[in-house]
């Protein structure tokens, strides 16, 4: 589990910016692909822009839009874009700490950074400080990335055609498991995320889509009992890949404690 | 229609900042047990996971198709080797890409 090379925290910070950097390529060239797809649907210009941004979610817009594109009503859009939305809840919780201690027009400018990506950046680090930095500098890049990537579509942005072309729709599920599996060391988290996975997947022909990821919070009982574990410095679950000054002399892990 | 649109798109984007809004407003208004925290900590991992899986092999209600599973599926297996973050990436869209180039959906 210990990496061989000592990383120094300004290099481990290089690599965060430069990882965070990559994602925000990336989706800036998925907000190309929406602006574009929702114009060539015949929905209005501003909607795709505006969508994105008092909305900001990829997956909620890519649903609202393909349900309105196909005849649907704005109503049935609307409940399934909510629907998918409701697990920034519970990602909601789980980094209140980065939010928290700051005053309320930073906790709302905040909240509204709060995407898939953001959150699993976050979680994936093991100090207060970086994981402040990694939500702020994740969600403010990604921000800022995907609406110029919609204007740009929305404007013509039929040059970078279907993103599925150059793998995309893969490289979004990579990083979400990149960032996650340091997390997945302990037993209990291990147990209960398989036990989630079974059950969105399970459920996912049958139901209406968010609704499966909301029943794999289910899962959590299957990680039963948790140890009280090391102290905490953050809600996050420590990664324990990287050597570091600051960690617990002696973590505790739920597989060796028993 | 325009105004159903404006209308929808308002709301979505009033709803879904609720839900962003309502972690951190009811954190900062209590203080959680160690425990709690750490249940806290496993529902986003759970989350997440759930999220990896139906985004890797679903699409819709049905199968995501072989190009997108294989992708994530090599990305994943350098993720596991801990290669850099960078190539975990890239190998996942260009397994996924090569695949499509190929012929194979």
């Amino acid at each position: 589990m210990i990496r061989s090379i000592w990383r120094t925290p300004d290099k481990d910070l290089t690599d965060l910016l430069r990882d965070i950097a990559l994602v925000c390529v990336a989706d800036a060239l998925v907000g190309v692909s929406f602006g574009a797809i929702a114009v060539g649907l015949g929905l209005p210009l501003w909607l795709p822009m505006v969508m994105s941004l008092v909305v900001f979610a990829g997956a909620a817009q890519f649903l609202f839009i393909g349900i309105v594109g196909a005849g649907g009503s704005p109503l049935a859009a609307l409940a399934a874009g909510l629907l998918v939305n409701v697990r920034h809840v519970p990602f909601g919780f789980a980094v209140a700490d980065v939010l928290t201690g700051t005053g309320w027009p930073r906790r709302l400018a905040g909240s509204h950074l709060m995407v898939d990506e953001t959150v699993a950046f976050t979680l994936a680090q093991h100090t207060p400080a970086r994981r402040r930095t990694a939500y702020w500098a994740c969600g403010a890049g990604l921000f800022t990335a995907w609406n110029l990537g919609v204007v740009a579509g929305a404007f013509g942005g039929r040059a970078v055609g279907d993103t599925d072309a150059f793998g995309l729709d893969a490289a979004f599920p990579a990083v979400l498991l990149a960032l996650l599996l340091p997390s997945l060391d302990r037993v209990g988290s291990r147990r209960a995320a398989s036990a989630g996975v079974a059950i969105a997947l399970a459920t996912t022909p049958f139901l209406p889509a968010g609704l499966p990821v909301l029943l794999a919070l289910a899962g959590v009982a299957a990680g039963f009992p948790y140890d009280a574990g090391p102290a905490r410095r953050g809600p996050g679950p420590h990664a324990h890949d990287h050597p570091h000054q600051d960690r617990p002399p002696n973590p505790v892990h739920e597989g060796t404690s028993r | 229609m325009n105004t159903g649109l404006v209308a929808a798109t308002a709301v979505l984007g009033a709803g879904t900042f609720a839900f962003r809004l309502a972690g951190p407003a009811l954190r900062s208004r209590t203080t959680l047990s160690a425990r709690v925290e750490q249940l806290m900590s496993t529902a986003v991992v759970v989350l997440l996971a759930a999220l990896v899986a139906t985004s890797a092999l679903t699409e819709g209600h049905g199968f995501s198709g072989v190009a997108r599973t294989a992708g994530v599926a090599v990305g994943g297996l350098f993720a596991w080797r801990r290669a850099p973050f960078v190539v975990v990436v890239l190998a996942a869209a260009v397994t996924a890409a090569a695949l499509r180039l190929l012929g194979t959906d």
